[in-house]
């Protein structure tokens, strides 16, 4: 078992033939995913990386039934091409591309929720299961198959916690980046509900930042509805207020949002708390070594 | 990207909304001609900063003769002000704004955020104006209203209504609030905008309502759609580290200790920042380097930290994901003995490639101390900066 995506899962690349889905693409196919093929406006008909490329989401579902859409397109068209994705009912959309408008994500959003379908991202490093699939532009050779669910709103950080509890032994069942956007498609709570009700998992990593009231959120839900042992660190507790650190979403506006507040919430409702970067995977340790 | 109070000014003219006959000038010698152009006897003169606060500060006066405005633009223009919202340094007054004055009956409060909570853009409306609005929230909630505007379906006559009835409108008063709740609407959607604030919004002698503060800030991500908002972009009211970073595409915070940091990624150079801190240092800024870090960004990524002269040590943490570390070794090593780097260096690298990356900076001849854990480069960085 793992969450969201499997050897099973038959994904789309969007904006296929440019650079960067180039080069990740071949990744994700050289670890073992199977992707059906691509989208690029215009190239249909032809191949790239040995796969199908289609002009329309709607022509590559046809031909191959794909479930998952991998989106690398620029940020001016992240709006279309998720909405395209959700027009042809891909019910697993992730968006890798950093530095989409806030309002084109409120009306994705907004639509996505409306037709029930489930939408990664953007600004984040995408979804692996280790040994089964990597939809996104983490390195595969950190990751172990275990019994970790890592959800994250940094890329980078991902990875840290990634190779501590693979240096641990414990290994991950699945890790998501959710993103560092203001109005990300998904949100910890969607990650934690599927973790918790994943067999494989046996304990979850949830690495937050300063910014919004996410974390908090989390916390709230995790108290009522997460029966599994949940361990966090919370990036930015030195990072002063009202300055954006990198991530759109990470600022600490009129006081809110300071990782202060967030750890001594999740505290509250039982969640172990890695006192430092360094700590999550002897932390992971502690709970459930 | 944040505007000044005359640029948002100018923007709520063009969508229809009210403001006072104003004129914007950037040097004294303007003040006389702009008070006659405006016309009446009694102007309200505003430093323009990135800050609120302002009045109490001394950087908004009423005045009853053109003279009075030149001397006020001499006293103010290239000083900087001090308010509650800056910091020690004050913000430099790059303009000064003129308006007619308006009598005033009754200060109200109207913002709109994009609320993350209920992903709309959200308005914030009260009949307390003219005072922190944060303080209303919490002594007297009742007063104020919050509105959602949904982003498919968009503003309704109804929510306009509502928001009329906290506010505490006439039916004509109501009617012509409407009218600016869509205009409001529309100006934040057609410009991307993150933030809008009219504090206060008042009504005046004549029973008007009317905009006499216009804040706006614009959603960076989305200035692609907008070259024309892009130049009002004023450097003077930025850090000049920060806006120098931003030309390079480089993310970066000045901050007040001596450890200069380097990371790839924004979550880890956060991290960064805490584990410095954890082991009782203080980071000198955050920087985000990027996925791709190439020679020339790590080059620029050095000149700017290094333009702070509290740098004494500088701490380059990469984990190596897609990107390979001996290329990031290599562009390390080109990168030092480009920009001459005279403070000492401690790099940990991992992930992909590693190894070959700490031989590489090893073998290059340049001063780095290359440890391959970050706790043991941390600690590093904490004892050279002492």
């Amino acid at each position: 078992m793992s969450i969201l995506v499997n050897d099973q899962t038959r994904v789309l690349v969007q904006g296929f033939t440019g650079s960067q889905a180039t080069l990740h693409s071949e990744q994700s196919i050289e670890y073992g995913t199977n992707i059906v093929g691509g989208v690029t406006p215009g190239k249909g008909g032809t191949t790239h990386l040995n796969k199908p490329v289609f002009n329309s989401v709607a022509d590559a579902v046809k031909a191959e039934e794909p479930n998952a859409a991998l989106i690398f397109v620029p940020a001016p068209f992240c709006k279309d091409s998720i909405l395209e994705a959700a027009d042809s009912g891909i019910e697993l959309i992730i968006c890798i591309t950093e530095g989409v408008p806030t309002l084109d994500m409120l009306i994705v959003k907004k639509k996505i929720d409306e037709l029930g379908l489930r939408l990664i991202g953007p600004n984040c490093p995408g979804i692996i299961t280790p040994n089964e699939a990597k939809l996104g532009i983490m390195p595969g050779s950190i990751h172990k198959k275990g019994k970790v669910g890592i959800i994250s709103r940094s890329g980078t950080l991902t990875y840290e916690a990634v190779k501590q509890t693979t240096d641990l032994g414990f290994g991950q069942s699945s890790c998501v980046g959710i993103g560092g956007d203001p109005i990300p498609g998904s949100s910890f709570i969607d990650m934690l509900e599927l973790f918790n009700d994943d067999e494989e998992t046996e304990a979850i990593v949830m690495v937050g930042e300063i910014g919004g009231s996410a974390e908090e959120d989390a916390a709230d839900y995790i108290k009522d509805n997460v029966s599994k042992p949940v361990i966090s660190y919370i990036a930015g507790q030195t990072a002063p207020a009202g300055k954006r650190m990198g991530h759109a979403g990470a600022i600490i506006a009129g006081g809110k949002g300071t990782a202060a507040d967030k750890i001594s919430k999740l505290q509250e409702s039982g969640v172990h708390i890695a006192e430092s970067l360094l700590h999550i995977g002897e932390t992971v340790k502690k709970v459930i070594g | 990207m944040n505007l000044h109070e005359y640029q948002g000014k100018q923007l709520f003219a063009e969508f229809g909304l009210p403001v006072s006959k104003h004129e914007v000038i950037f040097n004294a010698d303007e003040a006389i001609q702009a008070c006659n152009k405006i016309g009446g006897t009694k102007w309200v003169v505003k430093a323009q900063v990135h800050a609120g606060g302002r009045g109490k500060a001394g950087g908004v006066k009423l005045i009853e003769s053109p003279e009075e405005a030149r001397d006020f633009a001499d006293q103010w223009l290239g000083k900087r002000l001090k308010t509650y919202q800056t910091d020690e340094n004050g913000q430099l007054v790059s303009a000064i704004l003129i308006e007619s004055c308006t009598d005033i009956d009754k200060e109200l409060y109207l913002s709109a955020v994009i609320d993350r909570s209920s992903q709309s853009v959200t308005f914030i409306a009260s009949s307390e104006g003219g005072v922190n609005i944060e303080e209303v929230a919490s002594k007297t909630p009742e007063k104020i209203i919050y509105e959602n505007v949904d982003p498919l379906t968009g503003p309704q006559p109804f929510q306009a209504r509502r928001i009329s009835s906290v506010l505490g409108l006439d039916s004509n008063q109501a009617k012509q609030f409407s009218g600016m709740f869509q205009n409001f609407v529309k100006l934040f959607n057609e410009l991307d905008l993150s933030l809008l604030e009219v504090n206060p919004l008042v009504i005046n002698s004549e029973g008007k309502l009317h905009c006499l503060d216009a804040k706006i800030n614009l959603d960076s991500n989305a200035l692609y759609r907008h070259p024309s908002l892009v130049e009002m972009q004023d450097p003077t009211q930025e850090d000049p580290r920060e806006s120098e970073a931003a030309k390079h595409d480089l993310s970066y915070v000045s901050l007040d200790g001596n450890i200069g940091c380097m990371v790839n990624g924004a979550g880890l150079a956060m991290g960064t920042m805490d584990t410095i801190k954890y082991f009782g240092g203080a980071p000198a800024n955050f920087l985000d380097v990027g996925g791709t870090a190439t020679q020339e960004r790590v080059s620029n990524a050095f000149k700017i930290i290094l333009a702070d002269p509290e740098v004494k040590v500088v701490l380059v943490n990469i984990f190596g994901g897609i990107v390979r570390c001996d290329l990031i070794a290599e562009g390390i090593v080109a990168a030092i003995k480009d920009v001459g780097v005279n403070v000492p260096v401690v790099v940990r690298l991992e992930g992909n490639n590693a190894e070959l990356g700490s031989q590489i900076l090893a073998d290059s001849g340049v001063e780095v101390e290359s440890l391959n854990d970050l706790e043991s480069a941390a600690k590093k960085s904490v004892e050279l900066a002492k």
